[in-house]
């Protein structure tokens, strides 16, 4: 672990080569928008939303998934990088089906919030409108894959947290989407402990609790940030290391 | 020669129509309809959703009566989840139902209505709108909007918001009475009560003054559909069913609404996208019923409140003893009765204890596979119908509004204006103004009753015997 020193938007900062951009820049108060990144999941760099300009390279770099090297320059919010992240919102947008006024989450949605701090008035490209399956089978919760935006929060959460794996990716593309065990109903996974972290991490209205009506879902997600430090300082075994 | 006239669009109602009238060889009227052509497919689409999500997705069908819809969704859920729901719940439910009658009747007779006859029915139609109505009676107007604003405000302090609030769930509500708040809404009810009462005075001179039109809009003797309370109150929330004939007889009482569709069929027409609900007994078209404040005020025994009580007495002997009042102009006059009755009732709640407790919310899972929500939407009684898997994903859905059970009537209605003003050789401005008015005393809503969204402007076609467009007026 060695200081690096680097420049972020013309100014000189100093940060921790093991840390990951987003994270030295966070720490000095520079705001980079993420949606798949979650403080305690590893990181996939999955929404593209924390891209930065690194100088002397033409391709832009994932904040969340980039370690600084000494003397980097970057810049987080150039026009450039304001166009890509609004086409990004906008594509999510398109992709899914979202309608907000009615959303088990709307007003505590991180995609919403997004859109909001991207100005979204509109959205430039043609609804897609695709039919996703709802899976109400759980006892507790509940997946609308309508509203699933493919951060893979749940599927790290699930894995890395809870150590259950319930879920993964299938498909490819556009068809790609989250499923429980091997594309089972929720309700029949026998891998499921029904903890609810992935319900709590999903940034949308995607993961649901039952029961929940418009608007009256709020995501808690300070569990993680304890879980974590708690694992950090080895205030529970962990199994493998044990073993 | 034979011609069809058509009014598009109709004005100062909410959603979007046109009437077309035939005249036969004579040039006289031989049919006359009212067509609703939006198309929204509400029930299609929710389809595959959450039974919990219904009241913020219902309620989204109608900005003027969102509360009614929520209401009723609520209610289908409660029955889903085989949930009674605690008492405080109950009583909130009700004041929000109130609070929705009084902004939407205000709105109906104030905003909507009374530039016609205040302004005059021949007057000019530029100005015969509540702005006209501002410009020229100030402090009538000033009344209605307040009126208005004060449902919107009760609204507002269960809700959260004015409109499109989620507040009603399955199982009772989401936020307890805000006790702080008892005192701001009680400062309005003598205002409101007041404007009420100016309002009655008001119409009571309208009667006179068109003494010689009333009688010919949509007079005609029909059913009378609604829910009474356990013993024959005018109720608005819960009850059974009345029907009543255009005679005042009971032909059928305490109806469960749950099983409505084995008494309540609905036929669909080419020519509307609004469907034609009838009472089955008697089969279509002669099954035709109304409902509404009309209906309403017609089938009950009594009104819990005082000063409404007396007003429906005044309305009973208008009616005749033992006749039901089939005139549909009086809409006008029982949506004032139920406006007051709204206002008194609001007051008494108000003053209940049980309002003011915490236990407003019961849970459960899905403990049966169908549920029927109802309750009296201002404009008559609603049905939400749902059917769910055992995870509660809706399998498929039935709503039947208010306005489209009215549309039997509402087309009788046009018929028999246009038969007393058309003369076939011209579309007079005066003929429009009265056929959009006797649509008006119904105050339908098409956003609701299509589900479909709308404005609602005017056409009025004249067709001949062979369908051929003669004559055409929009506006």
């Amino acid at each position: 672990m060695a200081i690096v020193t680097l420049t972020i938007n013309d100014e000189h900062l100093s940060g921790n080569d093991s840390d990951s951009i987003l994270t030295i820049a966070r720490q000095h108060k520079i705001h980079i928008p993420t949606l798949c990144h979650l403080d305690g999941l590893s990181e996939v760099g999955a929404c593209r939303l924390c891209l930065v300009e690194v100088e002397g390279s033409s391709k832009l770099t994932p904040a969340c998934s980039t370690k600084p090297v000494e003397g980097m320059v970057l810049h987080t919010n150039t026009d450039r990088l304001q166009r890509y992240r609004r086409m990004i919102i906008e594509l999510l947008a398109s992709e899914g089906n979202h309608q907000c006024a009615v959303c088990v989450v709307n007003n505590h949605c991180e995609l919403q919030n997004l859109s909001y701090e991207m100005n979204l008035q509109y959205v430039r490209f043609p609804y897609l409108y695709p039919k996703k399956e709802l899976d109400a089978s759980h006892k507790d919760f509940i997946i609308d894959r309508n509203r699933c935006i493919l951060c893979t929060r749940c599927v790290r959460v699930c894995h890395e947290v809870e150590g259950a794996h319930v879920w993964d990716i299938a498909h490819r593309g556009i068809r790609c989407e989250i499923v429980s065990g091997l594309d089972d109903p929720w309700g029949d996974s026998e891998a499921c402990t029904a903890c609810g972290k992935c319900v709590l991490v999903c940034p949308v209205g995607a993961l649901i609790e039952k029961g929940a009506t418009v608007a009256e879902m709020e995501k808690k997600r300070d569990f993680l940030r304890y879980i974590v430090t708690a694992r950090q300082k080895r205030e529970w075994i962990d199994i493998h290391e044990e073993g | 020669m034979v011609k069809t006239i058509t009014i598009e669009p109709v004005t100062r109602i909410e959603g979007h129509a046109k009437i077309t009238i035939h005249l036969d060889e004579q040039g006289t009227v031989s049919d006359a309809r009212f067509h609703v052509n939006e198309f929204r497919g509400f029930e299609k689409f929710c389809e595959g959703r959450l039974m919990w999500e219904m009241p913020g997705i219902t309620s989204r069908i109608c900005g003027i009566c969102p509360a009614s819809h929520l209401i009723a969704s609520a209610k289908a859920g409660d029955e889903i989840l085989s949930i009674r729901i605690p008492e405080t719940a109950e009583k909130l439910r009700r004041l929000m139902t109130l609070a929705q009658w009084t902004q939407s009747h205000a709105l109906s007779f104030f905003h909507l209505s009374s530039p016609d006859f205040l302004l005059g029915f021949d007057s000019d139609p530029v100005k015969r709108n509540v702005f006209g109505l501002i410009g020229e009676h100030k402090e009538f107007a000033r009344r209605g909007i307040r009126l208005r604003k004060f449902g919107q405000e009760v609204i507002e302090v269960l809700g959260g918001r004015k409109i499109h609030t989620p507040w009603a769930v399955a199982g009772g509500v989401r936020e307890a009475f805000d006790a702080t708040k008892k005192e701001h809404l009680l400062a309005w009810i003598p205002e409101a009560r007041e404007t009420v009462l100016l309002a009655l005075e008001t119409l009571k001179k309208i009667h006179e003054r068109y003494k010689a039109d009333i009688p010919n809009f949509g007079n005609f003797r029909s059913l009378f559909v609604g829910l009474v309370s356990e013993d024959g109150g005018l109720e608005y929330y819960d009850g059974t069913l009345r029907v009543m004939d255009g005679g005042g007889n009971i032909v059928a009482d305490k109806l469960d609404p749950r099983l409505y569709q084995h008494f309540l069929g609905e036929q669909s027409e080419p020519w509307s996208y609004l469907k034609f609900p009838y009472y089955r007994p008697l089969g279509y078209p002669k099954g035709m019923y109304r409902v509404g404040p009309l209906a309403r005020v017609n089938i009950c025994d009594y009104i819990e409140t005082p000063l409404a009580e007396a007003e429906r007495k005044c309305f009973k002997a208008m009616a005749g003893d033992a006749d039901a009042m089939n005139n549909s102009f009086y809409y006008h006059y029982a949506r004032l009765i139920e406006l007051l009755f709204s206002v008194e009732k609001i007051e008494q709640l108000l003053h209940d204890p049980s309002l003011f407790g915490s236990h407003i919310r019961a849970k459960a899972m899905i403990n049966r596979d169908e549920g029927v929500g109802f309750c009296e939407a201002p404009r008559g009684t609603l049905f939400h119908h749902y059917w769910v898997n055992e995870n509660g994903v809706l399998q498929k859905v039935n709503m039947l509004i208010a306005t489209a059970q009215n549309n039997l009537a509402m087309n009788r209605t046009v018929r028999q204006i246009a038969m007393h003003y058309v003369d076939g050789q011209s579309i007079a401005e005066g003929m429009l103004n009265r056929v959009e008015a006797g649509i008006r005393c119904f105050d339908p809503c098409l956003s609701c009753s299509t589900h479909a969204l709308g404005q609602m402007p005017l056409h009025l076609q004249l067709f001949d015997v062979k369908g051929i467009l003669l004559d055409e007026c929009v506006r």
